[in-house]
């Protein structure tokens, strides 16, 4: 398989090893699929409150990234970060108790949708404001170089962010220092309704990369084995110390902003979602396992069914769970001297 | 004990605690080879090298968001900020992230950043001048420090950059090479200990940073009128020692708290507000906050020094209190 020569013997040859990982691969998008299906059903429900921004049609871009990565490099996501936490091998029980504001959720419930957080996965945060998380990353990259480890951090980020100051100091800042950290956007060709036609100066975001001195690579984000290839080599790169790389990945969200927004129309044709659904990144991928005869059809059956059994149970879990206790609301405002939230 | 300035005060707090833990370190624009724009970081390069003493770009936001995230996998980053006027181009992830993370994760993550400002009109204008440290109380999360004492900067520092919780501490232009007594032996002083800088039972003024030795210059004046004033720095405004207020309040019976800040929305406000809330029945009359005007600031001295209160104001409205 072609895409799987990805120069870092991540995978080595196709063996065991290299079909587990293929069907994990598979088992995240999945994952993250149905996680999204179910949890707006939650959320129309009331039972989940706030916003709710669904991951769907972008699994490639999460699963692929995240594939390449150790379990103790770091990863900084967004308001749309649901996808990337189960990447990173996010428990899908936390993090469906989170969004039911519950006391078992990765954050006590404080968190919620937009800003899940797991120092247990490297998930150092989530956050809401677009363009704020990507300095972050880069922080921890320098932390990873000053401890003299060879983690490697990698940001999540839109197209929309990369308009903000926030992205261009990072970028720059990275390169300045060579530090190990990759910067994956995601272009989903919409900020909220703006297309990015109308609010970059450029056709590729990708290009903003000469601007810094790094490489800056386009890849299929519905492919998730050439986000796999590419990232892998950004964090092969990455962790030789090669300074950082940005990669933007071409991908689409099939759903609205959030599970709210009315009316997606207002913006783009139905014609134009229906084009990228037919690039659904989980077909695509299964398709290609089977094409390949990695994997029998029954096997990728099992996968999906498991899937949708654990998403069940952790919807279980999360309605089961308590909420955290009003009592504790002024807690852990600050860690010394916890009692001074006044 | 030997005298030395705030300036040296605050490099010596840097200089130890970098000494003792290799975790600590300063990012920020001209702290290398400059030194620091005031001075602060004279010498540290030369002894700590350019991986742990690093010259940034002029990036504030980026190097905000950079102590955030070396942070949070176990370093205690120091990032000096000029002005604290320029902290509008990096609020976001002060207060979006530094002050947040650990409360929405429940104490799971910790951000021991350490965030050095200087604030004060010096003659610089409006951008380069003002006193913004009811932003960062108003933000819930951080802590905010304010020395007005060689002795002080020294020992909170200190306790700053070995905390857990993210700082602004905020120095101030015209202190940086004011003399005071600094022991020789290794010091902290805890945050949420307000200091009396001058006892006395029938007037408590607050004061914080430069407006402290403000109110220390009209209670020598009182004095010789006859009218005893205590003068207390709260040190820290978060956390804030109402306790040592009250418990002055009850023995004097009137208020006024000082600051450079703008009067309206200030720490004063809020410091009245607490004391109010806690002592209403010891107050003989209502009590006052004395800040710089409303304005931005200007630049022509006249009009600067109109705009910043000064111990003639303290006198005055002391005066009219009695």
């Amino acid at each position: 398989m072609e895409s799987l020569r990805l120069g870092n013997n991540y995978f080595g040859k196709r063996n065991e090893l290299d079909k587990d990982k293929l069907l994990e691969m598979l088992r995240k998008m999945y994952r993250i699929r149905f996680f999204e299906e179910k949890g707006e059903n939650l959320y129309k429900s009331g039972l989940i409150t706030g916003d709710f921004h669904q991951y769907i049609g972008e699994e490639a871009v999460a699963v692929g990234a995240c594939a390449v990565l150790r379990d103790d490099d770091y990863i900084v996501s967004t308001h749309r970060g649901h996808g990337h936490c189960i990447a990173k091998g996010g428990d899908i029980k936390k993090m469906m108790a989170e969004l039911l504001g519950r006391k078992t959720g990765y954050c006590g419930g404080r968190a919620g949708d937009m800003h899940m957080l797991s120092m247990d996965i490297g998930l150092l945060a989530s956050v809401g404001t677009v363009g704020g998380g990507i300095s972050t990353a880069v922080g921890a990259a320098f932390s990873s170089r000053y401890r003299g480890s060879e983690q490697v951090a990698l940001a999540f980020f839109g197209d929309g962010a990369t308009n903000t100051g926030a992205f261009h100091e990072s970028l720059n800042l990275a390169s300045v220092w060579k530090l190990p950290v990759v910067f994956v956007c995601e272009n989903n060709l919409y900020g909220v309704s703006l297309r990015v036609s109308e609010s970059s100066g450029v056709e590729d975001i990708a290009d903003r990369a000469t601007s810094y001195g790094i490489p800056g690579e386009i890849v299929d984000g519905m492919d998730v084995l050439a986000v796999c290839g590419t990232v892998a080599e950004a964090v092969s790169k990455a962790r030789e110390g090669g300074g950082p790389s940005l990669i933007e990945c071409k991908t689409y969200r099939f759903g609205p902003h959030w599970v709210g927004d009315p009316d997606p129309s207002i913006y783009r044709s139905d014609e134009e979602v229906q084009k990228w659904k037919e690039k659904d990144p989980i077909l695509v991928f299964r398709s290609k396992l089977l094409e390949d005869r990695i994997f029998k059809e029954r096997k990728l059956d099992a996968v999906k069914e498991l899937v949708e059994e654990e998403i069940e149970e952790a919807i279980e879990f999360a309605k089961n769970s308590p909420f955290p206790d009003p009592d504790t609301v002024e807690n852990y405002v600050y860690h010394s001297e916890r009692e001074i939230s006044r | 004990m030997r005298e030395i300035t705030y300036c040296e005060a605050l490099r010596e707090a840097l200089r130890e605690e970098m000494r003792k833990d290799q975790s600590v370190f300063m990012i920020g624009e001209d702290v290398g080879r400059f030194g620091g724009w005031f001075t602060v970081s004279k010498g540290l390069l030369a002894e700590f090298g350019g991986a742990r003493i690093k010259d940034t770009p002029i990036s504030e936001s980026a190097m905000i968001g950079l102590g955030v995230g070396a942070a949070l996998t176990g370093l205690r980053p120091i990032v000096d900020i000029y002005f604290i006027d320029l902290v509008a181009v990096c609020m976001d992830p002060i207060v979006n992230l530094a002050a947040a993370l650990g409360y929405v994760s429940e104490g799971r993550v910790k951000v021991p950043l350490v965030i050095r400002v200087t604030g004060g009109g010096t003659g610089q204008g409006h951008d380069h001048g003002k006193s913004l440290e009811a932003w960062f109380v108003h933000t819930a999360g951080l802590k905010v420090a304010m020395p007005s004492t060689p002795y002080d900067a020294k020992g909170l520092l200190k306790t700053a950059i070995t905390g857990d919780d993210p700082v602004i501490f905020i120095e101030h232009k015209l202190l940086y090479f004011k003399k005071g007594p600094v022991p020789e032996e290794e010091y902290t002083i805890p945050f949420g200990e307000a200091d009396i800088k001058k006892e006395g039972n029938q007037f408590t003024i607050v004061a914080t940073s430069l407006m402290v030795r403000e109110a220390l210059k009209a209670a020598e004046e009182l004095e010789k009128e006859g009218i005893s004033a205590e003068v207390i720095d709260p040190r820290t405004l978060i956390p804030l020692d109402i306790q040592t207020i009250v418990s002055s309040v009850r023995k004097t019976s009137r208020l006024i708290v000082v600051h450079e800040a703008c009067e309206r929305g200030g720490i004063g406000a809020e410091i009245v507000r607490q004391v109010v809330d806690r002592a209403f029945d010891s107050l003989d009359v209502a009590p006052k906050v004395i800040g710089a005007k409303n304005i931005p600031l200007p630049y022509s001295k006249p009009l600067e020094s109109a705009a910043i209160p000064s111990a003639k104001d303290i006198i005055r409205t002391v005066k009219e209190l009695m």
